[in-house]
């Protein structure tokens, strides 16, 4: 259960949102809108800590994401504009590399499963470099299926990718949320996934 | 723990797929300390005299090279920001990448210094002090580099400012590295010098990442 209540966000002089309460428990997940500017992507990086927010408190599983520290961002996965795959690397060592980083270790073929899934059979071992955009966002994604976290954020997850890719992504947030998953994600599509809640920045 | 190692081995990884990053820095040391003995003339009392200023200089500049490409591809591609949120504390994942760091550029320009000695005609123990001065001195360099690389993140004009930023903290390093070889060939005792190096870097390995840890989280909010 994420909850915040009367978050604010000032950048520069600017006030992107105050009082902003929000609530999701588990099976549930959150479409971010707003328009650009809105302070969608500010909102997903308070969320994930890793920005303070000018005010308010963020209470996950009832206590304060500031004092849980790695205990929240073990169960927490973020997902933001960039990929966070280097471009040098092939997508599995960028999979085994990230899956060590979050302090988990992860085979290579349940890795090659991952990126099966999301349709990189035969491009494991293909710098990232030589792959289309839509492919790198694939890879970065294929995370979401090897990562064992409790909520995501993810900040627009369906750009750059073509209509199959956008099923497969939804499919595996349906699978997420109906598991006990929380999800939290911005998007300027529409997306028709059950149990669904709708914050307007 | 294991994040660390993964850190370290990713970096590793990633510099041997961009190996003109870290050639182009063994080639500036090379070439710099190379054109020394040309430009002087042959001359060895001279030469042994200035060879472990001229060494340590180079190796500080060439170390300087890379700095600025540090952290910054990892804050480009957000990379750090996943450093950030990962549940092993940031101190330690940046420990690891400046001991990757030092293993990349480093590392190299202490194997190779002996090699470049014998231009300058520096004898077998003069060698071995300078080789040990280095061992301890740029690893020092890689960690004082990385508060000042963090701190110039994302800056416009970043390079520049980095190089007036970290070549004055270099300053004692230099002085106690090439002190150390100076005061073999002078025949007091390099031992002074080389406690006080690796005192140095016993404290800047403790204080060093957590600087840099401070600076990148400014850098990233």
């Amino acid at each position: 259960m994420l909850s915040a209540t009367s978050l604010s966000c000032v950048r520069g002089e600017r006030h992107l949102f105050d009082g902003l309460d929000l609530a999701v428990g588990p099976g549930e997940w959150l479409h971010v809108q707003g328009e650009n500017g809105a302070g969608k992507t500010s909102l997903l990086r308070i969320l994930s800590s890793l920005s303070p927010p000018a005010a308010g408190e963020i209470l996950w599983r009832g206590q304060p994401i500031k004092t849980l520290g790695e205990d929240y961002r073990r169960e927490m996965l973020f997902l933001g504009h960039h990929g966070a795959v280097k471009e040098e690397l092939t997508p599995l060592e960028n999979l085994t590399l990230a899956a060590q980083l979050d302090g988990t270790s992860l085979s290579e073929a349940d890795a090659m499963k991952a990126l099966a899934r999301f349709g990189l059979r035969g491009r494991e071992d293909l710098p990232v470099r030589f792959l289309s955009a839509g492919q790198k966002r694939r890879v970065l994604l294929a995370r979401l299926a090897v990562r064992q976290a409790t909520l995501w954020i993810l900040d627009e997850p369906f750009t750059a990718l073509d209509v199959k890719a956008v099923d497969m992504l939804s499919g595996l947030i349906v699978e997420h949320v109906t598991g006990g998953g929380i999800a939290i994600l911005t998007s300027h599509q529409s997306i028709l996934l059950p149990n669904g809640k709708v914050l307007v920045l | 723990m294991s994040a660390v190692f993964a850190i370290i081995r990713r970096d590793l990884l990633l510099a041997m797929r961009r190996k003109s990053e870290v050639l182009t820095a063994l080639f500036f040391f090379i070439i710099v300390v190379s054109l020394f003995p040309l430009g002087i003339g042959p001359e060895p009392a001279l030469l042994r005299k200035i060879a472990p200023g001229i060494l340590w200089v180079a190796a500080l500049l060439a170390t300087m090279l890379g700095l600025a490409r540090l952290f910054a591809p990892d804050h480009a591609d957000g990379t750090l920001e996943q450093m950030v949120l990962s549940p092993t504390p940031l101190g330690l994942l940046i420990a690891g990448k400046i001991a990757a760091h030092w293993i990349t550029t480093g590392l190299p320009l202490v194997l190779l210094a002996p090699v470049l000695g014998i231009q300058f005609d520096l004898d077998s123990g003069a060698q071995g002090i300078l080789v040990v001065s280095l061992l301890l001195g740029t690893p020092l360099l890689s960690l004082i580099g990385a508060i000042g690389a963090a701190l110039t993140l994302g800056l416009r004009g970043g390079g520049v400012l980095l190089s007036l930023l970290v070549l004055p903290l270099y300053v004692p390093t230099l002085i106690f590295g090439a002190g150390a070889v100076e005061a073999y060939i002078s025949g007091t005792g390099a031992g002074g010098h080389l406690s006080l190096l690796a005192a140095l870097l016993v404290l800047g390995g403790f204080f060093a990442p957590w600087a840099t840890t401070a600076a990148l989280r400014i850098a990233l909010e």
